[in-house]
């Protein structure tokens, strides 16, 4: 099932996206992300003000069958989360770049994005896992 | 070591199937997603390809006798054209395998037994100085399972599917061909467990599928089995544990004459088990899994052995051994979940039941 990568989002290796929204950036997981792993059932998301560390676990999503840590793709402080996702997981599948963003950072160090995937790298790389 | 497929390998790919490795063979996990797979045996009709799993013959004069040493159930007390759950055990009562056992007639017993354990069983049955055949492969398996199975089978079957009636089974006609026709499954449903040749399990797949049957993988036969709290082997039950301690003792006879691990199961019976499968819930955020720590009072005191978010009851589940003393409904323990400690509450199995 092939799916266009939104051209205007950062990914990382670990199927996240990350969006750039004035001075903050909203992570998600991907369309690839949410298809390994099958219906996602369970959301656990960081409180709002917690801090995130890029590369480090912030959360947890979970299907039927599998555990997978999300993992964050920048540094920062959370300064909002996707609390609809507690009582409606199913809409990591049905729309993972849109109503299943997960959180909203406060980022600390904006040079982190440049070691991310551009949109054009993460199809190719999510065509090499397939 | 290449993996094994089925008769219905390339059934599985036209249908989009998602494929994973299980016990050595190649199976579907998925068609579309578990969760509707799921729903469909719960409210409808859904087909599942278990032709991995081991068929062995007892045939002959004592074959009956044979196959009943090396079982804790009685094939003695039940009639021919029944079919009977029951475990294997060791000489220390550890369980080797769950099987069913097929009652043809006292010469002809047929076992189906997990993929994983094909070839211990065999060998097991074997050392013991059982006669026995291991006809695995003259046979696909299908088990359509939900509360259209009958009405969705009858059309194809030779025989009046109300007269077979749950636990009995029938050799039969399945659109023409040759087929055993039994009323079990491992999914808390209503449905059948249909035996016949390999060459015609396509085309029976087929007919199925297109009468309206949803082909589910083994992920739904997973959430489907837990919420009736039916064990799986290697999760609940191992060569750790036995009948007793996973609250198998229905399937027990301890009056039935000598049989493998007769003796160990009845010095347990009179010491009492310290440890118990248990069912229960949480009550905080999370879903348990298997492997997961069970703590009392800051210690761990057990382990979960399956867990998952039930579809039908949209609320955790899981089952774990536990201390005897925690296993009665509305204890509480905590499950170990990452970097906390969920709150868990005994609950009555299984977790769902159907109407009937």
């Amino acid at each position: 099932m092939a799916q266009t990568v939104p051209q205007d989002l950062k990914y990382t290796k670990d199927h996240e996206w990350v969006r750039r929204e004035g001075d903050e950036l909203v992570i998600g997981i991907t369309f690839f992300a949410q298809e390994q792993l099958g219906d996602v059932v369970y959301v656990e998301l960081p409180e709002v003000g917690a801090e995130v560390q890029a590369g480090q676990p912030f959360g947890v999503v979970e299907s039927t069958k599998a555990v997978s840590e999300l993992f964050a793709p920048a540094s920062g402080k959370v300064v909002a989360r996707n609390d609809e996702l507690v009582d409606a997981p199913e809409k990591v599948n049905q729309d993972p770049y849109g109503v299943a963003w997960m959180i909203r950072i406060a980022p600390s160090n904006l040079a982190e994005l440049d070691a991310l995937l551009d949109a054009a790298a993460y199809q190719k790389y999510v065509e090499e896992q397939q | 070591m290449s993996l094994r497929r089925t008769p219905l390998y390339d059934a599985h790919l036209r249908a989009g199937a998602k494929m994973v490795e299980f016990a050595g063979w190649e199976m579907p996990v998925q068609y579309t997603s578990v969760l509707e797979e799921h729903h469909a045996v719960r409210n409808d009709a859904g087909l599942f390809d278990v032709s991995h799993m081991g068929v062995f013959v007892f045939e002959g004069p004592g074959a009956l006798e044979d196959c009943n040493r090396l079982i804790t159930n009685d094939l003695g007390r039940i009639e021919n054209g029944r079919a009977l759950y029951t475990v294997v055990v060791d000489d220390e009562g550890k369980v080797i395998d769950d099987v069913i056992c097929y009652r043809f007639s006292p010469e002809r017993i047929l076992v189906v037994v997990n993929a994983a354990n094909r070839e211990t069983d065999f060998s097991w049955f074997r050392s013991k100085g059982a006669e026995l055949r291991d006809d695995s492969d003259r046979w696909a398996l299908l088990a359509l399972q939900g509360p259209r199975a009958q009405s969705l089978l009858q059309p194809l079957a030779s025989v009046d599917l109300a007269t077979i009636r749950y636990f009995r089974f029938a050799e039969a006609h399945l659109a023409g061909k040759p087929a055993i026709v039994a009323r079990t499954g491992y999914t808390g449903e209503d449905g059948f467990e249909l035996f016949c040749r390999p060459e015609d399990a396509e085309a029976l797949w087929t007919a199925l599928v297109q009468a309206g049957a949803r082909p589910c993988g083994l992920g739904a036969r997973d959430t489907l089995r837990l919420e009736a709290a039916f064990c799986l082997y290697g999760n609940e039950l191992t060569r750790e544990y036995t009948p007793f301690e996973a609250g198998l003792d229905w399937v027990v006879k301890l009056d039935k004459n000598d049989f493998v691990g007769k003796e160990a199961l009845l010095r347990q019976r009179a010491e009492g088990v310290n440890r118990k499968l248990v069912g229960f819930t949480l009550e905080d955020r999370g879903i348990p899994r298997g492997g997961y720590p069970v703590l009392h009072d800051g210690r761990e005191v057990g382990v979960v052995t399956s867990g998952t978010m039930s579809p039908t009851l949209k609320k955790p589940i899981g089952l774990a051994y536990v201390p005897a003393e925690l296993a009665s409904v509305g204890s509480t323990f905590e499950v170990k979940i990452r970097d906390k400690a969920a709150k868990a509450r005994v609950i009555e199995t299984p977790f769902y039941r159907r109407s009937r």
